[in-house]
């Protein structure tokens, strides 16, 4: 467990800024020194995004229980569910968000389906 | 000719902003909920401006993670901008340093993504333009993460606001996977961090993410 008061969180807001700033400026700032992104790690950012994303979005919403069912059966569960397929045919954030949370909260406080 | 890229700029970003007011909203609520006072979320926004990975640092904070995981991931995420770095680097060769620097501070997806696309099939001026379009980004995030801040105090935790977060990863995570190797990455990264969710330092999310860029540079291999 870790607490973050005042002094650690400038310092996190500072140790994610500068790294974020020098990669922003790597090539932009370089010029022609360098002949641009290798080839191997251009291969590997590719996958960046859908790793991390997916490694950071999925056990905010699922958490493993006893059975697939009840695995499944969860508020946040179902409607990440149905979110993501908001999210497949609209490619909206907006929409996505809302229609999560409508699933969430009607789930949360009126449907009793689910644990 | 300065002039027309500006409102080029500001044009063409137009129907971007909109799409960043909720993200730029949830970013605001998510650092209330993390404990970030007013002026720790502003400082957030302005000195770091890389949504995905300030709601990620948001909300490893706030499940108290390690000082360390938290850097680690939100570098992470930004690491693909080094591409953006690089295709943009050859247009913005002639300008002084200090004019590169100020043009590699508001670099984001649709900044670059924006720019790319004009200057391939025009000639628009390119530093006013690009500073048109990724300062009105700047601009619209900073004032929807103050409102976000200034809306997530006021609103009861019964309400589970801070779903939105996850919710706002999985409208920008879909969109990634764009073939199976993608997917291969995607399910190998969620599968590891979910088991190792209680692993300490936050190790599940790092080695699931590594793990999952592994898997889609195997699986993209075998595919070739």
């Amino acid at each position: 467990m870790t607490t973050y008061d005042a002094l650690t969180t400038w310092a996190l807001i500072a140790a994610i800024a500068v790294p974020t700033f020098l990669i922003r400026f790597s090539f932009i700032g370089l010029l022609g020194r360098v002949g641009g992104v290798p080839d191997w790690a251009e291969r590997a950012l590719a996958f960046v995004p859908a790793a991390v994303l997916a490694a950071l979005v999925v056990p905010d919403i699922v958490t493993i229980r006893a059975t697939v069912a009840a695995t499944i059966a969860q508020e946040k569960v179902v409607a990440g569910l149905v979110a993501a397929g908001v999210a497949y045919y609209t490619e909206d954030v907006l929409a996505t968000i809302a229609v999560g949370m409508g699933v969430f909260w009607a789930i949360r406080f009126g449907l009793p389906l689910v644990t | 000719m300065e002039r027309d890229a500006l409102a080029r700029g500001l044009r063409d970003a137009l129907p971007i902003l909109v799409g960043i007011v909720p993200f730029g909203l949830v970013a605001g609520v998510a650092a209330s909920r993390a404990g970030f006072t007013f002026p720790q979320a502003m400082g957030l926004s302005v000195f770091v401006f890389a949504g995905a990975s300030q709601l990620a640092a948001l909300s490893l904070v706030e499940g108290h993670a390690a000082f360390v995981a938290v850097v680690a991931t939100a570098v992470a995420i930004n690491l693909r901008m080094a591409m953006y770095s690089a295709s943009l680097a050859p247009y913005f060769e002639g300008y002084a340093a200090r004019w590169r620097a100020l043009l590699a501070y508001p670099l984001t997806d649709q900044a670059f993504a924006l720019s790319v696309a004009t200057y391939r099939e025009s000639d628009v001026d390119r530093r006013w333009y690009y500073l048109a379009v990724a300062f009105a980004l700047w601009a619209v995030w900073q004032v929807t993460t103050a409102a976000g801040v200034l809306l997530g105090a006021g609103v009861p935790s019964s309400w589970g606001l801070g779903f939105a977060v996850p919710l706002v990863f999985l409208a920008l995570l879909v969109p990634a996977i764009e073939g199976v190797p993608h997917a291969a990455a995607a399910v190998v990264g969620a599968a590891i961090a979910v088991y190792g969710a209680d692993w300490p330092f936050n190790a599940g999310l790092l080695v699931g993410a590594l793990a999952g860029i592994v898997a889609g540079l195997v699986v993209a291999g075998w595919r070739r």
